[in-house]
């Protein structure tokens, strides 16, 4: 192997890792967002199959795949208002209701999505950079919406009014309202978002990062993003890190089957690729391990309002 | 909150009462709009009748009135039924379906009541599986005695499942790391274990993704067996791990409503600072309750491969996460939670023959929804009320002095 | 003064809450350049008629006068800017954003992109002003409670209020800062500010208000007397309704033998900080040692400390001449170690379970409730039956949840459980915080029969007239150390402040 391929293949693992970890931040940084403002959302499972369900099947219909974008990304955000409306204005349990989000995503995304299972579309265009071989322009898009939009979303936090409003309402929910923000509007806009992120995610799945749609087409990947919000500590910026690692690992597996690596190649041995696919989900819990040790350590903590419901009057009486 | 487009405003009040129907009345309500809802996903599916599906799915899980008067009568006489397997196929079929969403129910009932949320019964069932599998085939010789080899897979499958439930106890009792992320992900690490000895490694017969069929002694005697004593139970499926689930729930309700372990549980669950603040030791308690949680659905996994008879590549996945709803839905009481994983087996076999897929999960996240939805109703009282000046009467006024 | 005109009014207010008339139909105003006082016991409803007027709640009768015009309040934020500004009791403010941030919380303009440095400078200028100082970059949470309270006011101050509304700004204080904080408020008033004072302190209304008017039970008994002209004992009687006593009476007792001992205790707080940098102190049988200080200085960690809920980092304490430490079986000591935790609901009891269920809470595992692994049901009723009768604890039932009980109620269960091990020693944490009259005097009246019994107590308060009243001795605590110890009796109570704010006092 010479090393201009050697280099070229490190460069493909590299867009690869750039590429597969996107729909996992984009979902991350919704979260994030939304946790800032103090409702979890374990929904995000549901919400990306749901997203990256409709998206396809929109893709599908149309030929569209801009449309698929605006339609997965509308659909997740419909499911998440069905968490803000109970999690919100019914104060019911966070962890029930985002399981429940959960459920009901997966179910819909099966049944409405049986027609489009193993369905193919044609391939997108495709444009030629010289190492790279041949990638599409709808990855390249994706990719720099999230490097984009993850730095944006930092800025916004915490160097804007609205931004000020979120922390706010996460941290000290009772001391917002009491100069007139509305914590149930807030909180409301970032579930949405928070929603509207996971469906974009799921979208991006199904549309660019590995098109087309099977059930389940996630695996996993939405409790993933539950989890690097945690090892982010709620920081969009580290979010971005966070979620390109995990992207990488997922693409190891399928990068590792290159035939022109011949000692670590999986193509011969499927077990070692089994083993490989645990990784993502071993190592989020592994990074979790080394959050808390910082997390101890730095005393970065959670939104001091996180999963609490907020009840306007009930402690001044 | 006021309700657009009216005078009204929503006021909550927190509750000075308890009614209990209220619990009962939330899980009925839960069902019939998860009903509702799923109807109208059906016909945006393109079912043409939304009603008649429910009918085929209650025939499908509880069989009908005529065929258990038929099963009854044919039981009484020790005679045949007249329509064969129908009489009482269905409800065998659903009490074998509803054995392991019972044990896996009461696994995350049992981490529930200490608000630990054991979201991962399912990898610990797939554990349990594996291991109940490991010494039916692999370890135990094929002509152990039958009972000998069921309790064998069963403390194998126990703690296995133990063993996986611990790891996230650990972790959140040393560590403090959300327990809903780490059981999730062993989720996905069981699954992917599974496979990897099942499908593509050593457990595989050649190409069948499976471990063949167990010895006959490595699994459940069914009711068929014993057709030959009593012709109505020909073809009937029900096994005793249905016996099994109910004999946990008992033991479960004695040990929350009777035990001072289970006082602990319930201090713990309520409020951990008054347990910390009683002197209970609350990271023993995290190990302890995710430990016995673990056994629990790892019995679930063990009792589902000596029902299935051999262990494959397609070992159901879910069953550990309609095991939540079961739990929620009996609001953490473990002898509902019999009455609603016969509702639930019915449910899933009922919509087993349904296209398209996914219909169950759908309905169980409604339910799911409903039921979480109206806790508000169990701590609050809601009122609408003119959102304009209200005149006081005070005759209504509870403390006017 | 008495010619200035009204800066507001307010006419007939009523609300309700479920159970209680807050406000039935309250007048209320106050003039430009004043301090009006608004007297009350907890839960007479000055709260909430000032959150009626801070926008927060809504009457459902009455109307509201600001500079002249009828105005209806929709929001805080309707408040502010018809200029009237709320300083609650738990402040307002967001402890992880700097002082800047909160200043510009909840304002209009700007609208999108925030120049902090500029409001940084704006709000160090009108520190200026007013000698309010703080550094507007600080974080909130490393601030003292006495500079949260002046970036309150400067928060008011800079979105222009023109009235004050501060809810007993002084529980918190020194009363070296109660004096700054006065000469803060006369400062405004002379700039034309109007400022509502709400407490139960007399003391300090006599001294700083120029009017006052009382609340008892939601109605006005006494509307803009003047300070003046009135004496303690009549406001304190508008105020309860009844003659009340400013002394508890208590035997003479001769202290016992040591029953706790800490020498050089050390522990660090939530924030791995150091709170308690070497205790050292006896405390014997029949003796109440009350402990002063300013919120924050260690008094929690302290009570935690000694309970078992947080280690010590360092140091020695000895109960009934037995070490305690990691080793020790907290649960196999608690019925003689009894514990009143600050926090009733959220500590003390189990909200979720019943009066029974909490009753046993420590001693579930002791005979007779304790029958081998199980539980003994009727043993838990009967003893549960014993203490609701004993202490009067008002209950539908004893298998009520015991969320449902009111505050005093609660903590006669709480008291009644403790006592029932009949304990040597009993640490006491803010017993009578939020209570009515009538709670506070029966809390009071349990504690000073356990010390007859042979108890020896720690009460932990911030209410110094609570611990002058009861206590045997006092010991002050600032930054984690007792500074000072005294006999109650004939303490000095301007030395007894200096204390609580760090200055080294003579002995």
């Amino acid at each position: 192997m010479t090393s201009e391929a050697l280099f070229s293949l490190a460069l493909t693992i590299i867009f690869g890792a750039l590429v597969s970890g996107t729909p996992l931040l984009f979902a991350t940084l919704g979260e994030i967002l939304a946790e800032r403002s103090g409702v979890m959302n374990l929904g995000i499972e549901g919400m990306m199959l749901v997203g990256a369900m409709s998206g396809f099947a929109t893709w599908f219909n149309t030929g569209n795949i801009w449309l698929g974008f605006l339609v997965g990304t509308l659909f997740g955000g419909l499911l998440s208002l069905l968490h803000a409306y109970i999690t919100i204005t019914l104060r019911a349990d966070q962890v029930v209701s985002g399981l429940a989000v959960t459920f009901l995503g997966t179910g819909l995304s099966s049944i409405l999505g049986a027609a489009y299972v193993g369905k193919k579309v044609p391939t997108p265009n495709t444009i030629i950079v010289p190492i790279l071989n041949r990638i599409s322009l709808q990855e390249v898009t994706v990719v720099l919406i999230g490097l984009v939009v993850a730095p944006l979303i930092w800025y916004y936090l915490n160097r804007t009014r609205p931004g000020l409003n979120l922390r706010s309402v996460g941290e000290y929910p009772s001391a917002a309202d009491s100069l007139g923000i509305n914590v149930y509007r807030i909180r409301y806009m970032y579930v949405i978002f928070g929603g509207l992120m996971a469906g974009l995610g799921g979208s991006a799945m199904s549309l660019v990062t590995d098109p087309g749609w099977v059930d389940g087409k996630t695996s996993g990947m939405g409790w993933i993003a539950v989890g690097l919000v945690i090892f982010a500590s709620w920081d969009p910026l580290r979010g971005l890190w966070v979620a390109y690692f995990f992207g990488l690992l997922r693409r190891l597996p399928l990068d590792l089957q290159n035939p022109a690596l011949p000692l670590i190649s999986t193509a011969n041995n499927p077990s070692i690729g089994r083993v490989m696919d645990m990784l993502p989900y071993l190592a989020t819990i592994f990074i979790l391990i080394l959050g808390s040790r910082e997390a101890m350590r730095k005393r970065l903590g959670a939104p001091a309002a996180l999963g609490n419901p907020y009840i306007r009057g009930e402690r001044g009486l | 909150m006021k309700i657009p487009g009216t005078s009204y405003q929503m006021r909550v009040e927190t509750r000075l009462d308890n009614p209990g129907w209220m619990g009962a009345a939330s899980a009925v309500l839960g069902i019939i709009l998860a009903l509702i809802v799923g109807g109208i996903v059906l016909r945006a599916a393109g079912a043409t009748d939304p009603i008649g599906t429910y009918q085929e799915i209650f025939k499908e899980g509880y069989g009908t009135p005529a065929d258990w008067q038929a099963g009854f009568h044919a039981l009484l006489t020790n005679g045949d039924c007249p329509r064969g397997l129908l009489c009482f196929g269905p409800i065998s079929d659903t009490l074998v379906k509803a054995a392991p969403i019972l044990l896996t129910g009461l696994a995350c009932l049992l981490a529930f009541r200490m608000k630990l949320w054991n979201i991962g019964a399912d990898g610990q069932m797939f554990l349990g599986g594996l291991a109940a599998t490991a010494v039916a085939v692999f370890i135990m010789p094929k002509d152990t005695d039958r009972s000998l080899m069921l309790i064998l897979m069963a403390i194998a499958g126990s703690l296995a499942g133990l063993a996986y439930g611990l790891i996230p106890g650990f972790l959140k009792a040393r560590l403090n790391i959300n327990e809903i992320i780490t059981t999730l992900m062993l989720n996905y690490v069981a699954y992917k274990l599974l496979e990897y000895f099942v499908v593509v490694g050593p457990w595989s017969i050649g190409d069948f993704e499976s471990t063949g069929p167990f010895p006959k002694t490595a699994t459940w005697p069914r009711l068929t067996e014993f057709a030959k004593s009593v012709p109505i139970f020909a073809g009937l499926t029900a096994h005793p791990g249905i016996l099994l689930g109910i004999g946990v729930a008992i033991i479960l309700a004695w040990i929350f409503y009777k035990s001072q372990w289970g006082y602990q549980i319930r201090v713990i669950g309520d409020n951990p600072r008054a347990a910390k603040y009683a002197g209970i030791d609350l990271p023993r308690n995290i190990l302890l309750v995710m430990g016995l949680s673990g056994a629990i659905a790892g019995l679930a996994g063990m009792n589902e491969v000596a029902a299935l008879r051999e262990l494959n590549g397609r070992f159901q996945r879910g069953l550990g996460f309609t095991g939540v709803i079961v739990a929620w839905l009996a609001r953490l009481n473990p002898l509902a939670a019999i009455l609603v994983s016969i509702l639930f087996g019915g449910l899933m076999v009922g919509t087993q023959l349904i296209q398209p897929q996914g219909i169950s999960a759908m309905l169980q996240g409604v339910i799911l929804f409903v039921v979480v939805g109206t806790e508000l109703l169990f701590r609050y009282r809601i009122k609408l009320e003119k959102a304009e000046q209200i005149v006081i009467n005070k005759a209504e006024a509870p403390h006017d002095k | 003064m008495s010619e200035s005109p009204n800066s507001f009014e307010m006419r007939g207010i009523v609300k309700r809450f479920p159970g209680v008339f807050a406000n039935d139909h309250v007048d209320f105003s106050c003039k430009v350049g004043e301090v009006h006082a608004l007297l009350g016991e907890n839960g007479a409803g000055k709260s909430t008629l000032m959150n009626v007027l801070a926008g927060l709640y809504r009457p459902e009768a009455g109307e509201l006068v600001i500079g002249g015009k009828q105005v209806t309040l929709h929001s805080p934020q309707d408040a502010i800017a018809n200029g009237v500004g709320m300083i609650h009791q738990h402040f307002m403010l967001v402890p992880s954003h700097s002082v800047a941030e909160n200043m510009v919380l909840g304002l209009n303009k700007p609208r999108f992109f925030l120049n902090l440095s500029q409001v940084e400078e704006q709000v160090a200028a009108l520190a200026k002003q007013y000698d309010l100082n703080v550094n507007p970059r600080a974080k909130i949470w490393e601030l003292s409670v006495g500079e949260q309270q002046r970036v309150e006011v400067l928060k008011m101050l800079f979105r222009g209020a023109k009235i004050l509304i501060m809810d007993e700004p002084t529980a918190v204080l020194t009363p070296q800062e109660v004096e700054a904080l006065f000469r803060t408020l006369r400062e405004m008033t002379s700039q034309g500010h109007s400022i509502v004072f709400i407490s139960h302190k007399l003391d300090e209304v006599v001294a700083i208000a120029d009017r006052v008017t009382v609340l008892r039970k939601g109605k006005i008994t006494a509307s803009g007397v003047s300070a003046k002209g009135s004496t303690k004992a009549q406001l304190a009687r508008l105020m309860v309704g009844r003659e009340i006593l400013f002394q508890i009476e208590k035997k003479k007792m001769e202290p016992g033998k040591i029953i706790l001992e800490t020498k050089n205790l050390q522990a660090d707080n939530d924030r791995a900080l150091p709170a308690l940098r070497g205790v050292s102190m006896q405390l014997r049988a029949g003796e109440i040692l009350g402990v002063a200080g300013v919120a924050g200085n260690g008094q929690r960690e302290l009570a935690e400390v000694l309970t078992g809920l947080r280690n010590s980092t360092g140091g020695e304490m000895i109960f009934d001449q037995v070490a305690l430490g990691p080793h020790t079986n907290w649960r196999e000591i608690g019925q003689r170690l009894a514990h009143i935790p600050e926090d009733r609901s959220a500590v003390g009891s189990v909200p979720g379970l019943s009066v029974a269920e909490n009753s046993i809470l420590k001693c579930f595992n002791l005979t007779p409730i304790a029958k081998g692994w199980s539980i003994d049901a009727a043993a838990m009723q009967k003893k549960a039956v014993k203490l609701v009768d004993e202490y009067q604890i008002a209950t539908a039932s004893i298998q009520t949840p015991v969320r449902m009980l009111s505050g005093g109620n609660l903590q006669k269960l709480i008291l009644a459980r403790e006592i029932s091990g009949g304990p040597s020693l009993m640490i006491a944490v803010h017993p009578t915080r939020g209570l009515d009259v009538g709670a506070t005097e029966a809390v009071h009246k349990l504690l000073i029969k356990q010390r007859e019994s042979g108890a020896a107590i720690m009460l932990i308060s911030e209410d110094l007239d609570e611990l002058l009243s009861l206590s045997d001795r006092l010991a002050v605590m600032y930054e984690g150390k007792i500074v000072g110890e005294m006999p109650a009796e004939g303490a000095d109570i301007q030395r007894i402040g200096l204390m609580m704010a760090g200055t080294k006092v003579e002995a």
